[in-house]
This record gives structure tokens, C-alpha cells and sequence, in this order.
């Protein structure tokens, strides 16, 4: 059975993306998943060489024929996104692809139109097998996306023989968070010390909680603020939440990044020492550990 | 006016600018968008009061009407709705109370009731001025943008409106940013922040919105920011420096213009070139 690990992180810019890379760098045998598909960035660390490309259907889109238009307004009547402007255009923007519009127009003006709204890649790395996407601006949020992203990882990691997918995930508690931990192994979230990460990393617990599965928790530049790294450490401890590390304020990311390298790659110090050990206990979390649920 | 605060990725300090230019301004409104994690207040402290829920109108079926024809089903383009033998059963988290359902049902056997998702707070009191509302997604629910339409609902055009968005280029950012004078785009300097800030300037292109950017974290990184900018004539607004002063106040939820009031004059600079900008002088 592939194993899969999510990481994500409730707030943005906590580091989810560098340490997913440094897994990818230390894992022997898996496959890697860019599911943050609104704002991918581990195709800059992990330099993919594309072997196919896949194109994504978002949900229908809603046309009016103007030819057969009456302007009866039922349409606009209808729609409860707003998506019908006063000459009977669809604002594509606004237009959730529910098909309403469709349902009610008496004269058959409107029709649902296939619509192309990303693309799915699958790739190679230095590191092994890579799927990700690129969803279109302005599409619907990517739960969706996200799920095939995660069905082609599936598909890939049994055809390499990989034993575990490690999943970058998207910030937040929505649509695209919830897709892209729904039946994972292990949700591992990077936090930091500060009020807003704190207020996210609560919510998000929250979040794997409700969908029950197995949470562990690292903070990211520990040393900005001591009393609130202590906080956290409180919080997971009193909801059997494990921190399964502590990292420095480094210049390490930030430089490795300039380079298109990870940090275990970029250089030997004690923030990638540190996340070397992460790395161990996560492994061990996912390979040795039975499965426990958590908040029961 | 309206400016929008928008960023393309997470974590390269929306809040703060948001919240920073808000306190820098006399009698602003500002509106938390970011729905899924709202922060700003977080940095204000204000006490907060519920407006109202939000909630989206999902089916609740008839068991005498209903007779399984299936055609609710048929027309729900969400797969919502599955027909059992024993009736319909709908799966709350995927409806995105459109009505095609209860339009589709030929017994007349839907009707619908309103299923919370959310809600909208505002600030009980106005300390430094500000009157903040922020909308709130349950935990659990997928769906953002209902709970950003209706926190848009208490825009008040005689205020100054700065709209923080959530993060990344989709459906939540544009209900965020859709009617806004200005959008500042906020990136930090680095391969990461360029690559997504561009992503972000084709929406806000797409969307006919004027931009300009500001560069959080400036000293870290690189200058491919910079380049980008001046190659392709995008105004670069502002620069805030990598400073741990600035990192130590934002890690305490201490909004920066408090602390170092030299900054209140250079977000108001900032806001007054808007405005010209944008002919709202």
C-alpha cells in the first residue's frame, strides 16, 4: 500500500513548500505531488523534465445564443451568482457552471459549454516522479484540480512502484485543503511563532480533526518568539497533537531557493541537520507507527 | 475608494499592509476577506460582534412527494444529490445551493432551507478609527466566496475600503477583488514570490483592475522582482525592508505604523499616489 503524507500549513509563507522539497531529497523511493495548485512553486526547487500533460475540465460553462435570446430575464432571475450581466452576457468570472440559466431559458438560448480550466503534468525530478497542474486564473477554487492531481499521483506511484506520495498542500481550511488530505496517511503542518500562524495552525488541526486523520506539527523559526513556540507546544500537546520538530530562523531556505536547489542539497548546517531529523520521525511516523486516531 | 490587497501566494504579508494602510488613513473601512483564515483583526484587537450567519439554501425532499425519478439528480451539476431506492439523500458539502434541484423536481417535492456555512462579524467599537468587518468559514465547509459576496454587501462607499483578499489567483480572489479601484499586489523578493506575482498580474489584467506592487521583505532574496517590475512598467508602490524589528512587532500581532510611526507618512505617500493614480484626488 502507497503510504501518503500532506503537508500543509493553514497560513501561507511558513515554509511548506521548502521542507516538502527537502523530503522529496531525502525519501528513497516516492513520488512527489504539487497540490497547491493556486500558487505552485515546487516545480521552481524540483526542476521537472515533462513526460505527458493532461488537460483539465472545470465545471460547464453557461453561453447565451443571442440569436434565440429574448431577454425574458428568467435567466438572470435564476442565477443566484450573479453570473447574468444586463445585456445577457455570462460573466465566465462569476459563472459556478450550475446550469440553471439553462434549465429555465424557454427558448433554448443557453447552452453548457466544455471548458478547459488547467492542465495536469506528469514529470520527472532528480528526485523522482512528479505530478502537478496549473490551474487557469481565475477558475474555480481547485478542489477539484486537486483531486486529479491526486488520482494521477495514485495511478503513477503504482506503475514506479514508489511506497509513499508526499503531498505539497495549499494554505487554508477550503475546498483545496480538504482534497488534498482526504485519505492521507499523515498530515504534517509547518507552522511559526507568530499570532496569525498560531490562529491558522488552530484552525487547520481543526480541519485534519474533523476528517480524522493523523496530525503532526513542526514550527518553523522557532527562535522569533520563544513564549508563543511555547504556546504552540502546549496547544499540541493538549490536543494530542505530536511537534515532531523545531526549526531556526535561517538564511538557508531563502538562499537554497535562489539556487533552484533544496536545503539539504544547498548546504550541511543545523537547520538542514534539523530537518534531516524531522525527516526520520516522519518516516518512522508513517512506517512504523500503527494508526491511532486522533480527538476521538 | 476601494483598493484591494491581494498577493497571488500566502504569507508575503497582505494582512500587514492591509492593516497597516488602515491604520494610516482617517476613517477607513476595512474588510477581511480572507475568509478562510481571517488575520487582520488579530493585529487590531478589537472585540467583535456577529452580524449574521451566512448560509447557502440547500434541498430538503419531500419523502410523501418524492418518487425517485431521479431527475434532481440529473440536474445537479455537483453531484450533490444520489437516488436510492429508498429515496434522495443529498451530501450537504458538495451543494452549492444553486436551485436546479427544486426547478428540476416535477412532484414539486424540494424545497429548501438554509444551511450556515459561515458567518460575518464587525467591530463592536472603532479603536484607531478603523471599522473592520470580517467574514468566517466554518470549519469543514469547501465554499469561500458565498461568505466574501455577502461581507461585501456592508461596503460603505463613504469610507475608504481596503479589501484584504485571500491568497492565490482563483475563484475567492476575484468575488474579493471584483469593484475595486486599485489592487496592490504584495510579493517578497524572491523566485517564489516573482513566479506568483506574475500569475496574480494576469488576473488583475484580466479583470481591467489598475495594480502596483509592494515589496515586503526587500533585502532578502534577489532582484528579479525589481527587474520584472521596471521591464514591464509595473509601479513599484513601496518597499518594506527585512527587518526584525518589523518580524518581532508582526509576531506579537503588533501592526508596524504603532511602533515606527515614520511609517504611517509612508503609507499615507503611498495612498495619496493612488489616488492620483487612480484620479480620485
Amino acid at each position: 500500500m502507497v503510504k501518503q503524507i500532506t503537508v500543509i500549513s493553514g497560513k501561507g509563507g511558513t515554509g511548506k513548500t521548502t521542507l516538502t522539497a527537502a523530503f522529496a531529497s531525502l525519501a528513497n523511493n516516492a513520488l512527489i505531488a504539487d497540490c497547491d495548485v493556486d500558487a505552485a512553486n515546487l516545480h521552481l526547487i524540483l526542476d521537472p523534465v515533462m513526460t505527458s500533460k493532461l488537460d483539465f475540465y472545470g465545471m460547464k460553462m453557461a453561453a447565451i445564443d443571442q440569436n434565440k435570446c429574448s431577454a425574458c430575464g428568467l435567466c438572470r432571475s435564476g442565477c443566484r451568482f450573479g453570473a447574468i450581466t444586463e445585456r445577457f452576457v455570462i460573466d465566465t468570472h462569476a459563472c459556478e457552471g450550475c446550469g440553471v440559466c439553462a434549465l429555465v431559458c424557454p427558448k433554448g438560448a443557453i447552452v453548457m459549454n466544455e471548458h478547459k480550466a488547467g492542465e495536469v503534468y506528469r514529470s520527472m525530478t532528480r528526485f523522482g516522479p512528479f505530478v502537478h497542474a496549473r490551474l487557469g486564473i481565475g477558475e474555480e477554487t481547485g478542489g477539484k484540480l486537486v483531486s486529479m492531481v491526486r488520482k494521477n499521483a495514485a495511478e503513477m506511484a503504482t506503475m514506479h512502484g514508489n511506497d509513499l506520495i508526499i503531498i505539497d498542500g495549499p494554505p487554508g481550511i477550503g475546498c483545496s485543503v480538504i482534497a488534498s488530505i482526504s485519505g492521507a496517511d499523515l498530515v504534517f503542518i509547518v507552522t511559526e511563532p507568530s499570532v496569525s500562524a498560531i490562529h491558522d495552525l488552530e484552525r487547520v488541526i481543526e480541519v485534519a480533526a474533523h476528517f480524522r486523520i493523523k496530525t503532526v506539527v513542526c514550527i518553523n523559526r522557532c527562535d522569533i518568539n520563544k513564549e508563543k513556540t511555547a504556546y504552540i507546544e502546549d496547544y499540541c500537546r493538549k490536543n494530542g497533537v505530536k511537534v515532531i520538530g523545531k526549526l531556526p530562523l535561517s538564511e538557508t531556505p531563502t538562499k537554497a531557493m535562489l539556487e533552484g536547489r533544496t536545503v539539504i542539497e544547498h548546504k550541511d548546517d543545523i537547520f538542514t541537520g534539523t530537518v534531516q531529523d524531522i525527516w526520520y520521525r516522519v518516516h518512522s511516523e508513517l512506517f512504523h507507527n500503527s494508526f491511532r486516531p486522533l480527538f476521538q | 475608494m476601494r483598493i484591494a490587497i491581494a498577493s497571488g501566494k500566502g504569507g508575503t504579508g497582505k494582512t500587514t499592509v492591509s492593516v497597516n494602510l488602515a491604520l494610516s488613513l482617517e476613517n477607513a473601512q476595512l474588510l477581511d476577506c480572507d475568509v478562510e483564515e481571517p488575520n487582520c483583526n488579530l493585529f487590531l484587537d478589537h472585540p467583535l460582534q456577529k452580524v449574521k450567519d451566512v448560509g447557502i439554501r440547500v434541498p430538503a425532499i419531500s419523502k410523501d412527494k418524492c418518487t425517485s425519478c431521479g431527475k434532481c439528480a440529473e440536474a445537479c451539476r455537483f453531484n450533490a444529490l444520489a437516488v436510492l431506492l429508498t429515496g434522495v439523500i443529498l451530501f450537504p458539502k458538495l451543494c452549492h445551493g444553486c436551485g436546479a434541484c427544486s426547478i428540476a423536481c416535477p412532484e414539486g417535492a424540494i424545497s429548501e432551507v438554509t444551511q450556515v456555512i459561515g458567518s460575518i462579524e464587525k467591530s463592536a467599537s472603532h479603536t484607531h478609527g478603523i471599522e473592520l468587518y470580517q467574514g468566517v468559514l466554518n470549519i469543514g465547509e469547501p465554499m469561500a466566496s458565498p461568505i466574501i459576496h455577502a461581507l461585501k454587501g456592508h461596503i460603505d462607499n463613504s469610507r475608504t475600503v481596503i479589501i484584504d483578499s485571500p491568497p492565490g489567483t482563483s475563484c475567492p480572489v476575484i468575488s474579493s477583488i471584483t469593484g475595486a479601484d486599485y489592487c496592490i499586489l504584495v510579493t517578497e523578493p524572491t523566485p517564489f514570490g516573482l513566479h506568483d506575482l506574475m500569475l496574480a498580474v494576469d488576473l488583475v489584467k484580466d479583470m481591467q483592475i489598475p495594480y502596483g506592487i509592494i515589496i515586503n521583505r526587500h533585502g532578502t532574496g534577489d532582484e528579479g522582482v525589481e527587474d520584472h517590475c521596471s521591464e514591464n512598467n509595473i509601479p513599484v508602490l513601496m518597499k518594506i525592508p527585512y527587518d526584525m524589528r518589523i518580524a518581532e512587532l508582526y509576531s506579537e500581532g503588533i501592526p508596524f505604523v504603532l511602533r515606527m510611526p515614520r511609517w504611517k507618512d509612508r503609507f499615507l505617500d503611498t495612498f495619496r499616489e493612488l489616488q492620483v493614480l487612480t484620479d480620485r484626488c
